[in-house]
């Protein structure tokens, strides 16, 4: 197991600095000119280009910029964006906004698929099942873009059910709509993998032996069966954190969500090019950990998985 | 164009040429025989191939559809009701949404079918390489793809074509193109991956490599022919994938801009007036949804039929 810790620990070593050479390397490099930039249209004097060169590392070969970036970084300063706010500054706000409305939607999304598919596992080949099947074939194949509007469209404009847009200080109710939006993008993935492994369980030897042991069948599914099959369901966990920070790009633009994704969204469409890097750098980051942290579960939950 | 579109959905095509023997059920089937039985009754697969049939069609031949031209705008029918002239109604430009929404298709066909390609090359090649050679090269280039994996799709993407779409006179296919071709190549070369190693080892090669045949030979001619069924349908969904990701980059404004028709523009503009009208958001995001929904099922037939295992 700690074997297995630390190689894990060098291979996220390795991927953060791939990630974020390849996105500083990406954005910052082979600029035509930043100080022209930065200053617009008027002429720039000697002197202040050479401040600002030297305060900016501009002379610098490329990969020592990449170091100061790194410095900065790990210490907690990840730069300021073009407006003038210190993006540590934004990222408290808008963290809390966007880690409340991923927790709904994981939440929502867990307790619908595990019902479902433990449902659908126990009545393989029922009109259930195949319903399910079907439905998660159409929500699998609703790209965000699609979803996301036309949810705020039926549910927020026409029928009114929920507030359409969140404002700068979402409440819960206000959250339930986005966040059941950005859930469907991880439920069609999770209810069916329950699905085959509740099928897959209720054929098992420990199955029949609870079963022999005249335990009702209760208790069978809802203790035995259910807990083993929760184990691959946590796993997806870690992969779904990058989906729904894909979708929560999408989600809080549409829904005027003040959380990462809409900050991010703002920073594309202002070509504000540090904020984009700070706020991609860190998605990246947690991502990483989240993964790490899930595959560790992984074996705590399941003796069977040994880490050599 | 037209070529390059049947080759992408090409598992519906191939086996199409064995109907019959598949009919003579003593004589023995071969895999893509069997399949072709076994998608003739799939109705899925039918309802898939429909629509894929009708978006190409619209793809290639937008005017076959329409006769109204997408560009001509005119203020004074802003957000003008439907009619028989204009189906769908105008949009806040006063633009016919019917023909907009038809010509979009081309856009996203466009990207999706291009990236996937490309990212078909760069799989292929990849695949082939580790799983024929193995030992360091194998492991070099399957940590290399552990490391592209580690980054969120969507975030690599806006990095990249942001990065490509600094030209501002282009309208971004070429910058979505290339961005969607060099992230989505993983999952492919997995796929071709595994398939390699198990058909490498199989008694065919064995014999072919004994009767002197070379890597070159023995990868191209009999490796890759009995190790490919997977891997294209791998690229059937992702090409359903791609015009997702395309309707997705356009919508933030990094993907297609400019004078470029394409669903994710559309839904992005409709949505700030979706009170006032809600049409001109509905149809691209009907449209989008169906195309992305036919490539998808269409990938899960021809898997199904293909591998029953997974069934």
């Amino acid at each position: 197991m700690f074997r297995y810790i630390v190689r894990r620990l060098l291979q996220m070593v390795l991927t953060f600095f791939g990630a974020t050479f390849f996105v500083y390397a990406l954005m910052f490099a082979n600029q035509d000119d930043p100080i022209q930039a930065l200053a617009g249209e008027r002429p720039i004097t000697e002197s202040v280009r050479q401040a600002l060169t030297e305060r900016y590392h501009l002379d610098d070969p490329f990969l020592l910029q990449y170091w100061y970036y790194m410095k900065g970084m790990l210490t907690g300063d990840f730069g300021t964006s073009l407006t003038g706010r210190k993006i540590s500054d934004m990222m408290e706000v808008a963290w809390p906004v966007t880690i409340k409305l991923g927790l709904i939607a994981i939440v929502i999304a867990a307790a619908v698929a595990v019902t479902s598919g433990v449902i659908a596992g126990i009545r393989r080949g029922s009109i259930f099942d195949n319903v399910t099947l079907v439905i998660t074939l159409i929500i699998l194949s609703l790209p965000i873009v699609v979803l996301a509007p036309l949810a705020q469209l039926i549910f927020g404009i026409k029928l009114g059910w929920f507030p359409p847009t969140a404002g700068a200080t979402p409440t819960f109710w206000a959250l339930l709509l986005p966040a059941l939006v950005l859930g469907s993008l991880v439920i069609a993935t999770e209810l069916r993998v329950t699905r085959s492994s509740v099928a897959e369980n209720l054929r098992s030897d420990y199955v029949r032996t609870a079963r022999a042991k005249g335990l009702s069948r209760k208790r069978v599914i809802g203790v035995h069966v259910l807990r083993n099959s929760l184990i691959p369901v946590v796993t997806l966990i870690g992969v779904d954190i990058g989906g729904l920070m894909s979708g929560a790009i999408v989600t809080e633009r549409i829904f005027n969500v003040p959380g990462v994704g809409f900050n991010l969204f703002r920073g594309i469409r202002t070509e504000d090019g540090p904020l984009v890097v700070g706020f991609v750098s860190i998605l990246v980051i947690v991502f990483l950990v989240v993964n790490l942290l899930v595959d560790l579960l992984y074996a705590a939950l399941d003796p069977r998985i040994r880490y050599e | 164009m037209s070529e390059s579109i049947t080759a992408a959905a090409g598992p519906s095509g191939a086996p199409m040429m064995e109907p019959k023997h598949a009919d003579k059920r003593d004589k023995p089937r071969s895999l893509a025989g069997d399949a072709w039985v076994d998608l003739r009754r799939n109705k899925i697969f039918w309802f898939a191939a429909t629509l894929v049939v009708l978006i190409l069609a619209m793809a290639v031949f937008p005017k076959l559809f329409t006769s109204a031209d997408p560009r001509d705008c005119i203020l004074a029918r802003q957000h003008g009701g439907a009619s028989g002239s204009a189906l769908f109604g105008y949009d806040f430009q006063g633009c016919d949404v019917y023909a907009r929404t038809i010509y979009g298709a081309r856009a996203s066909i466009e990207v999706g079918v291009l990236a996937t390609l490309l990212s078909g090359i760069i799989g292929l090649l990849f695949g082939l390489a580790t799983g024929y050679f193995g030992g360091w090269i194998d492991a070099v280039l399957s940590r290399f793809i552990d490391i592209i994996l580690g980054i969120p799709f969507l975030l690599a993407a806006i990095v990249l074509a942001k990065r490509f779409s600094s030209d501002s006179n282009s309208n971004g296919v070429v910058a979505v193109t290339i961005t969607l071709g060099i992230l989505g190549w993983t999952t492919a070369a997995r796929i071709m991956r595994s398939s390699v190693i198990s058909a490498k080892n199989q008694d065919y090669v064995a014999a072919a490599r004994m009767l002197g045949a070379g890597p070159g030979r023995l990868m191209l001619r009999h490796i890759l022919p009995n190790s490919i069924a997977s891997f294209i349908v791998v690229l059937t969904i992702l090409l359903g994938a791609n015009i997702a990701s395309e309707a997705t980059l356009s919508f933030l404004g990094i993907g297609l801009k400019g004078d470029a028709i394409s669903w994710g523009i559309a839904i992005s503009d409709a949505g700030s007036y979706v009170r006032v009208a809600p049409a001109p958001l509905i149809w691209p995001s009907v449209f989008l949804a169906a195309t992305v929904l036919a490539f998808i099922m269409l990938g899960d037939a021809v898997r199904d039929a293909f591998d029953p295992k997974l069934r």
